[in-house]
């Protein structure tokens, strides 16, 4: 079954891009489609069924070299179990999506197939994410993550006329490549010290890699520390972490059912999937963990202030995307790995759907995408916004605090922040009150969004706005049942995620035990069909400790990590913080836009150095451009005309300035046809050489 | 067969022969009769060369199939192939016919230029066969002189240049080559690789105009061969002649100087450097690993600012034999395993894409990069063929140069981790020079008025690609194809030289002590 899961995308794909014109355009997508909806009815049959007992299959052998053994194989723990949901789910919503979406382009000219060309690369996309989940070891997981990768770059450069489509791809597939450079090197740290890279083999292995030094770059450097660190860079990449994130806002370039899959719900969340497998390594690696929070937190706040400003519609999702990464790194980062995954998955839902909503407004403005030629939508397309608005309140955290109800975004952001604040500290503080602000910024661009987009007066193009349709069902059922994961993902999953430790324990599969006041862990009660576990556990959640030891169970808590615990007992003016950032965002958008719609005007004209800051994305593009493209340029031209030209023909070898012009000179002769003379005198030549040396040094 | 070896190696030069005696007259049809009957060589040659796959014993790790026969001036005549050469041949024999194949629309001179190639093939194949040092010095040598011919007779503008540098370059690396030989024969007293290998040569200092030269007598013969391989590879300083054989070399000619031809270099320092002289080669292992490292990141800095589109894919093959020489003095199982698959896949990456730069050059006679754009939307079969050959030279996972690159850098992290950190680089560096090649040929909209009328490939351009699309692939996948074969030979090999190396160790150690 789970064999089928994973390559029936696979098929789907190869059929519909190759095979497409002998079962036709709509043959191939429905082929495709039906394919992931095969695969996603597989997927969720294996996340029910599954009972936290992690099992591994192996179809056959990859690289082997030494001690080096890598298999290809399915391996299924609760965290494959939930990317496989969230990746197929999605996946099989967008391919239908993508039969009303890209039934009309006019990027492309009449009679050219294109269709099945995209759901061929979606497929394929879902084929590499499902290989990087179901890894049984890091090569493999490798695999996956570059062919999200170039699935990525394909589907950003789809439009292939467009010259800013193609210079994202390349950026896109690039600045990934930074991220795997550090990716390799954690792998080939791990190697060179566990002789390994099964997860098997070297999850177990974290606290003892916590005793060890490596001596990287001349340097001692403790071994759990270097490769966190190092594999982290790998999930800055792939995440659009601060620094490694200027390919996400221009990976809009693809079509938007793209964004609404890569770019927001599946691929680059494989960063926070990563540093959740490798939780047993992290959480022995204090100071990578520390590093994690930083950058989580401030990608999470500098995200937030950008999209502030964003008149593209794409690109205020898309920053908006990069925020709620920033979150799920700090939640990684504070050693709450299930609060990471947990707000993973609920994001999964809601910022696909907002995706595919602005994909639906931008498929009804006849693919305008700025918000300020906009406005007044909400009649002509009602189930569009009705859709929007449930995502909107879902990202927003809308929800009463303290209580169950509430959007899906409200459980997992709250999980988040209170995590944050429970790590403590000066670093758990900032890391608090940076999620706050950003939670502030969320919530004012999100609803800045809504009010521009469906509220006030049409601007813009007339004759648009009056051809704006709804969308037919084939977008809008895909939207529908999205809604129903962004209103109650978070309600029904609650404790399964960021419920008392012995629930959180036994659907990761992870052993615990009852914590006793004098402060010493009985003995390891399993997981699975203890009574006994399962009736104290209404007691109360402090008593509940994690103890499986590192590699046992889908995620790890090292032994003196309370945080889960000490998350829910956070004071009362903490769990209301989200909430009250959410409701000032709300007010201030609401003054802004709807109230006095000329002040956002007069603000960006007062503070111009600031709104320009904000608008041109803090400039990282253009330092980067200063500090990395540039000089590689100029520097291969350098080495090329430089050391190449001059030195290395010119000088070292002055040979083949000197002497080759005069062989060549003779050689004109031998254009005439007695080349072959001449080459047959050579051979000849050397026949006698070696002849005679040897036979003279034999004698 | 007793003499399969044989066979194998002198099939394509007798059908050379046939071609030079028989074929008469310059009309098409005669032409077409040259091409025909090289194909039927190349691929009868192939045919039986599988059977060498079936004979092969990938356990047994000395040298088999081995033919043995006294020759002229009492030299002797000694073939065979181990794990470590046996691909080679198979390599050899696969490309051939597509290389053949990809210059039937050549009209110039075709029967000598398939003479050329027939010749050549068995050149390169005695290369990778012989069990002899006369015999392997013939075959390297000789090989230079049908490939010499196919620049300069068949190359573009600046032919002659090229290949004068060509032959100059790599024939005085292989002078010094010769003089270390003759030292060998005189202290071994014999040119029996075989024996040679057993052989120990010593590697007590010895002081030469006042130097001390640390491993002797090893040293110097490592140096005299490695100022012919490193030529051969091509390794940084001694690169340049490649680019511009390969700028003025007809396709074909790429090919095998690509996929074939660099290979000589890393399978001589197999052969020979590493086996042969393992004390002189741990000395000298960091000065090639930070040339290997310099080849990297140097020559991939320069193709990402190429206009020539060949010199651009020549650049990136300096930089893919980097890594092989880089794996090769890692000296660790995963670093040769690794050096010898990248050579393989090498082989029928850079041939594939040198293959695609032909199909384009063919139709507009240019490799300006400037002078294409927008390809894909006349030509969707080659953009996707260019496309998946791009990324195979890029290292994506799944396709066969990930598998090399990926074995070397993990074997020479664990030597050394600042040759591993900065040769991981050229993992960001290629995608950086091939994805921008890519985007300005195929991607954008196709508005230059002389691609308006391009064509796509036809079936024979895409049955050309079709064998090398699916060993590409094949080995992405299942790279136990190749590390099967060659594991045992290479474990052998590694474990003698470890051994070698630790004996010397404690042989100093106690020359110190006394």
């Amino acid at each position: 079954m789970e064999t089928i899961l994973l390559f029936a995308p696979l098929v789907g794909a190869l059929i519909a891009g190759f095979g497409w014109r002998m079962i036709g355009e709509t043959g191939a997508q429905a082929v495709a489609t039906a394919m992931l909806f095969l695969s996603c009815l597989l997927s969720w049959v294996v996340f029910l069924g599954f009972d936290g007992e992690t099992y591994t299959q192996s179809l056959f052998t990859w690289v082997e070299s030494g001690t080096l053994f890598t298999d290809w194989a399915i391996r299924i723990d609760r965290l494959t179990a939930i990317m496989l949901i969230v990746i197929t789910s999605v996946s099989a919503l967008v391919h239908l999506y993508s039969f009303g979406y890209m039934a009309h382009d006019d990027n492309f000219k009449d009679g050219e197939s294109y269709r099945p060309r995209f759901f061929a690369y979606l497929s394929f996309f879902t084929f590499a994410m499902l290989m990087l989940v179901t890894a049984d070891n890091l090569l493999q997981l490798f695999f996956g993550w570059e062919g999200v990768g170039v699935a990525s770059y394909l589907l950003i450069g789809f439009y292939f006329r467009k010259p800013s489509a193609g210079a994202a791809a390349m950026k896109a597939f690039i600045v990934n490549r930074v991220g795997d450079f550090g990716f390799l090197l954690g792998i080939f740290a791990l190697f060179w010290l566990t002789d390994s890279i099964q997860f098997d083999v070297i999850l177990p292995m974290g606290p003892e890699l916590a005793g060890m030094t490596l001596s990287f770059l001349g340097m001692e450097m403790n071994a759990a520390e270097t490769i966190a660190f190092l594999l982290f860079i790998g999930a800055m990449g792939k995440s659009a972490q601060l620094f490694l994130h200027t390919w996400l806002p221009d990976a809009m370039e693809g079509p938007t059912p793209v964004s609404a899959l890569i770019h927001a719900a599946t691929m680059v969340t494989a960063g926070v999937f990563l540093v959740c497998r490798m939780s047993p390594v992290i959480e022995y690696a204090p100071t990578a963990g520390n590093f994690i929070i930083i950058v989580g937190a401030l990608t999470a706040f500098v995200a937030a202030t950008i999209g502030l400003v964003q008149n593209d519609i794409k690109r205020v999702i898309a920053y908006s995307t990069m925020s709620q990464l920033g979150y799920m790194f700090v939640a990684a980062g504070v050693g709450v790995y299930s609060v990471a995954m947990f707000h993973l998955f609920t994001h999964a839902f809601f910022k696909a759907m907002l995706f595919l909503g602005a994909g639906s407004v931008i498929h009804a403005m006849h693919h305008e995408q700025d918000m300020r030629n906009y406005g007044g939508l909400r009649k002509k397309i009602p189930m569009t916004f009705a859709a929007m608005m449930i995502g909107t309140l879902a990202i927003t955290g809308v929800g009463i605090p303290t209580t169950y109800f509430g959007f899906a975004g409200f459980f997992s952001k709250d999980a988040v922040v209170e995590s944050a604040f429970a790590f403590g500290g000066d670093l758990g503080q900032f890391a608090f009150w940076a999620l706050i602000v950003a939670a502030v910024f969320t919530s004012f661009y999100s609803w800045r969004l809504m009010f521009l987009t469906f509220f006030g007066k049409a601007r813009g193009n007339k004759h648009t706005h009056e051809h704006a349709h709804e969308s037919p069902w084939t977008m809008l059922a895909p939207l529908g049942l999205l809604a129903v994961g962004s209103v109650f993902a978070g309600v029904v999953w609650y404790n399964s995620f960021f419920g008392h430790t012995n629930d959180v324990a036994r659907f990761f599969g992870v052993p615990y035990a009852v914590e006793d006041h004098s402060d010493e862990a009985q003995v390891d009660e399993p997981a699975e069909g203890d009574a006994a576990a399962v009736a104290d556990g209404d007691q109360g959640y402090s008593h509940y400790v994690f103890t499986g030891a590192p590699g046992e169970g889908a995620i790890h808590a090292a032994p003196d990590n309370n945080i889960l615990n000490e998350a829910h007992e956070v004071p009362y003016w903490v769990k209301w913080s989200p909430f009250l950032a959410m409701a000032l965002g709300f007010a201030v958008a609401f003054w802004f836009y709807i109230v006095n719609p000329s002040l956002p005007k007069r603000l960006a004209a007062n503070q111009r150095p600031l709104y320009l800051f904000l608008l041109n994305k803090w400039y990282f593009d253009e330092m980067f451009d200063f500090l990395f493209v540039r000089p590689a340029r100029w520097l291969g031209r350098m080495l090329w005309k430089g050391g190449d030209g001059a030195i290395i023909d010119g000088g070292i070898n002055g040979l083949a300035l000197g002497i080759i012009p005069f062989f060549t000179r003779l050689a004109g002769r031998a254009q005439t046809g007695y080349i072959f003379t001449y080459a047959f005198a050579m051979v000849l030549g050397i026949v006698v050489l070696v002849t005679w040396v040897t036979l003279r040094a034999g004698g | 067969m007793d003499n399969l070896l044989s066979i194998v190696t002198f099939l394509p030069i007798v059908a050379a022969l046939i071609l030079g005696v028989f074929l008469r007259g310059e009309d098409a049809a005669a032409q077409l009769n040259a091409k025909r009957l090289a194909l039927a060589a190349t691929t009868a040659t192939f045919l039986i060369s599988l059977a060498i796959l079936v004979e092969f014993d990938p356990g047994d790790t000395g040298f088999q199939l081995v033919e043995e026969s006294p020759w002229l001036f009492g030299l002797t005549y000694k073939v065979g192939v181990d794990g470590i050469s046996v691909l080679f041949v198979l390599l050899t024999t696969f490309l051939m016919p597509i290389t053949i194949a990809s210059c039937w629309g050549v009209t110039h001179r075709v029967k000598e230029y398939m003479i050329a190639m027939l010749v050549l093939e068995t050149l390169m194949l005695g290369v990778f066969v012989a069990l002899d040092l006369v015999l392997f010095y013939l075959f390297f040598e000789a090989g230079l002189i049908p490939m010499f011919l196919i620049i300069g007779i068949w190359g573009g503008k600046d032919r002659i240049y090229a290949s004068f540098k060509f032959f100059l370059y790599t024939f005085l690396g292989s002078v010094l080559m010769l003089v270390a030989m003759i030292a060998m024969y005189v202290e071994a007293g014999t040119s029996d690789i075989e024996l040679l290998l057993a052989h120990q040569f010593d590697a007590g200092p010895i002081s030469l105009l006042g130097w001390q030269i640390a491993g002797g007598m090893q040293t110097l013969l490592w140096l005299a061969f490695f100022a012919s391989f490193a030529v051969k590879m091509p390794m940084w300083p001694v690169h340049t002649w490649l680019p511009d054989a390969h700028v003025q070399a007809p396709t074909a000619g790429s090919v095998v100087l690509a996929a074939i031809l660099l290979k000589m270099g890393g399978y001589g320092f197999l052969r020979f450097s590493l086996p042969m002289f393992p004390v002189a080669s741990d000395i000298m292992a960091p000065l090639v690993l930070w040339l290997s490292v310099i080849a990297i990141i140097y020559a991939s800095l320069v193709a990402m600012v190429q206009d020539d589109m060949k010199k651009l894919v020549a650049y990136s093959s300096v930089a893919h034999m980097g890594f092989v020489t880089m794996g090769i003095f890692a000296a660790n199982q995963q670093g040769v395993d690794g050096a010898i698959f990248q050579m393989i896949s090498h082989g029928f990456i850079s041939g594939a894409l040198f293959l695609c730069v032909g199909v384009i050059y063919d139709r507009m006679h240019t490799r300006d990069i400037d002078a294409y754009g927008g390809l894909v939307v006349r030509m969707p079969a080659y953009a996707a063929i260019f496309m998946l050959f791009t990324m195979a030279n890029v290292g994506l996972p799944g396709t066969s140069g990930f598998v090399g690159e990926f074995l070397t850098l993990i074997g020479v992290f664990q030597v050394n981790t600042w040759v591993g950190v900065l040769a991981c680089t050229g993992v960001i560096l290629s995608a950086g020079y091939a994805l921008w090649l890519y985007r300005r040929v195929v991607f954008g909209d196709l508005i230059k008025e002389s691609l308006k009328s391009i064509t796509d490939m036809t079936g024979r351009e895409k049955a050309i690609f079709a064998p090398l699309i699916i060993m590409t692939l094949l080995l992405g996948v299942y790279p136990s194809l190749v590390t099967d074969m060659i594991g045992p030979s290479v474990e052998a090999l590694v474990s003698s030289y470890d051994i070698a190396v630790a004996a010397h160790a404690a042989d100093t150690m106690v020359a110190a002590n006394n």
